[in-house]
């Protein structure tokens, strides 16, 4: 348990000027925007005379140099203050709290499956490589890789919403449709049917890909040219020996996906109309809400450093070598 | 047996050449097929595929011809797809190259702006990019890019690691060159092999990227890209669905070609080292 604690800490202090590293990076980029805070607001009221405008920009602080502000930024940060949305009027934190669930939901139950599934295939494909199994499994799978996440999601939305009607087109819930308890949970899992479907089969292909080549690595080493001497079953050196040693690989990739998926999160909400976390980063932009794009921005560069985090945690608890030379 | 050889005999790389083949030579063509603007408007909105002959692809919801979209759209993407992967790959490789070959305080610098770089969605990234800059086709690519460019970085500090240490490196300091001419001209050749092999995984993600920003309305508005087509189709997605579905065959055709077509090309090149 020290060994991870002494891990835990060094991972932690390492990612703090990392993330020091974002903050004065996307504020310096979201800066250079033309048009502020207070041409957005003005815009949302429906306009207003320069003097106003004027009168905005010192109530803001959008007067002052851009390092002060950039030390006011800071210094709220780190009382967890995000600022105020211009367009929703609501402090920054409660928004993305509220958005983030869903798309954690969303995201958690389409890694699941898919990780479940691309696993398991993967482990057919690299049983034995260079079959015609293997072959056509890795065309397959890289045939799905190609395929753009938002477009998957239009095209399984016409089949089965529009013409099969088994599902509904866009949305988290029946909208007051006053179900509550075990039917609505019924309700939103139906609703999430078609985005968890096309977010997992691209990661099905990748999780595929990835445990067929870790397979085929494995099975070059000694120790299964040892295993198949000694006379072991092949199913078992397949599942036992090489399947178990390819995993490991996988789950570092789990840490790597991470910023990218929170990243395709974007337009799979879009498409299916999903009031997440990703969907909220598409109205900050096409609202010109600077500090909402810039809070959101934050808060996904947290979570994937919480992911890796998390990643580095169970590889030390699967791999006793991990950390155990690092010293304090 | 040559590389080109040993390519030819790759199934899969020969399907990806073909399909790369067929695309390119569709975008070089596009402006001598359909001359003129492909938004410019030809004919009845919502025309379906096969009913006039000139329009084989009938029309999008403004009248526009498909078939001349599509093509010009092939130009887009593959001009996006490029550019973003050897902007992503030259910046990388330089970073990686100035990080590992300085050592020290520089490369500690550096790596930080890389970690900070890989911690951030690539896609939201771009989206911040092109919504404060504006959409043009330059901004698109420096914003794909932008989160493209840290995978070669790291991987050209890693080659640059193991190529200082060799002796013609230490001869070149002690002949007086300047260690920035020294990590420039003599080690990032030597670890550009490596870096290159990223290329087909960093173009492909760059078109898909690109066509996800043209899909939320972020692309150059004065050009046509398969992204805008899909977009503009799911607005008639009921009742005109090929609108939305072919422009989106196009992209996987390309992205599944550049797969390919890498596979086969790092497949024939490693076979050569394996026989030494």
């Amino acid at each position: 348990m020290k060994r991870a604690a002494r891990l835990f800490r060094r991972r932690m202090l390492s990612s703090i000027p990392v993330l020091i590293l974002v903050v004065v990076g996307t504020f310096l980029l979201i800066d250079n925007a033309s048009g502020d805070a207070a041409d957005a607001y003005l815009l949302a009221i429906g306009g207003g005379d320069a003097g106003y405008a004027e009168a905005l920009r010192q109530d803001y602080g959008l007067d002052r140099p851009v390092w002060v502000r950039l030390g006011f930024y800071a210094w709220n940060l780190v009382h967890l203050d995000l600022g105020r949305s211009v367009t929703l009027n609501r402090p920054i934190l409660d928004v993305i709290l509220e958005r983030l669930p869903v798309t954690l939901w969303l995201m958690g139950s389409a890694v699941a499956l898919s990780f479940v599934l691309g696993s398991l295939l993967g482990i057919v494909a690299g049983a034995r490589p260079g079959s015609g199994t293997d072959k056509a499994l890795s065309v397959g799978s890289l045939a799905l890789y190609s395929v753009p996440s938002f477009w998957l999601g239009l095209v399984l939305s016409v089949v089965f919403a529009v013409q099969l009607r088994w599902f509904p087109v866009s949305g988290i819930e029946t909208i007051a449709s006053g179900k509550t308890g075990l039917s609505r949970v019924g309700d939103v899992a139906r609703h999430l049917v078609l985005p968890v479907a096309s977010l997992a089969i691209l990661y099905l292909a990748l999780f595929l890909r990835l445990m067929r080549a870790g397979m085929a690595e494995v099975w070059r080493q000694d120790f299964v040219l040892a295993a198949r001497a000694r006379g072991v079953p092949r199913g078992r050196i397949v599942l036992r020996h090489v399947a178990r040693n390819a995993l490991l690989p996988l789950v570092t990739m789990l840490g790597l996906q991470a910023a990218g998926m929170l990243g395709g999160s974007v337009v799979i909400e879009s498409v299916f109309g999903i009031p997440g976390f990703g969907r909220l980063a598409a109205e900050a932009v096409s609202g010109r809400d600077a500090p909402l794009l810039m809070g959101i921005i934050l808060t996904s560069a947290v979570l994937v450093i919480l992911v890796n985090l998390a990643v580095d945690m169970t590889y030390a608890a699967l791999d006793p070598r991990v950390g155990a030379s690092d010293a304090a | 047996m040559s590389v080109a050889a040993r390519f030819a005999r790759s199934p899969e790389g020969v399907a990806g050449l073909l399909l790369l083949a067929l695309l390119a030579s569709g975008a070089l063509l596009a402006p001598l097929l359909f001359p003129g603007d492909p938004l410019s408007i030809v004919g009845r909105p919502l025309l379906a595929p096969f009913q006039q002959a000139g329009l084989p692809l009938g029309t999008d919801r403004l009248g526009r011809d498909v078939m001349a979209e599509l093509f010009h759209g092939a130009r887009a993407s593959l001009i996006v797809g490029v550019s973003a992967a050897a902007v992503a790959i030259l910046a990388g490789a330089l970073v990686g190259t100035v990080a590992g070959f300085g050592g020290g305080m520089i490369d500690e610098a550096l790596m930080r702006v890389v970690d900070a770089f890989q911690i951030v969605p690539g896609f939201l990234l771009a989206l911040a990019f092109v919504s404060t800059i504006g959409p043009s086709l330059g901004v698109v690519v420096v914003a794909i890019a932008l989160g493209a460019w840290t995978g070669p970085a790291r991987l050209a500090r890693a080659e640059v690691l193991s190529i200082r240490e060799r002796d013609f490196v230490a001869s070149a300091r002690v002949l007086g060159m300047h260690p920035l001419e020294i990590a420039l001209k003599e080690v990032l050749p030597l670890a550009m092999p490596p870096v290159l092999a990223l290329t087909s995984v960093i173009v492909a993600g760059a078109v898909l990227t690109e066509a996800a920003l043209s899909f939320l309305g972020l692309g150059d508005p004065n050009i046509v890209t398969w992204g805008t087509m899909i977009a503009e189709g799911r607005n008639v997605l009921r009742t005109a669905a090929w609108l939305s579905i072919v422009p989106g065959l196009g992209l996987v055709a390309l992205v599944l070609g550049v797969y390919l077509f890498g596979e086969g090309l790092v497949e024939a090149l490693s076979r050569r080292e394996g026989q030494g």
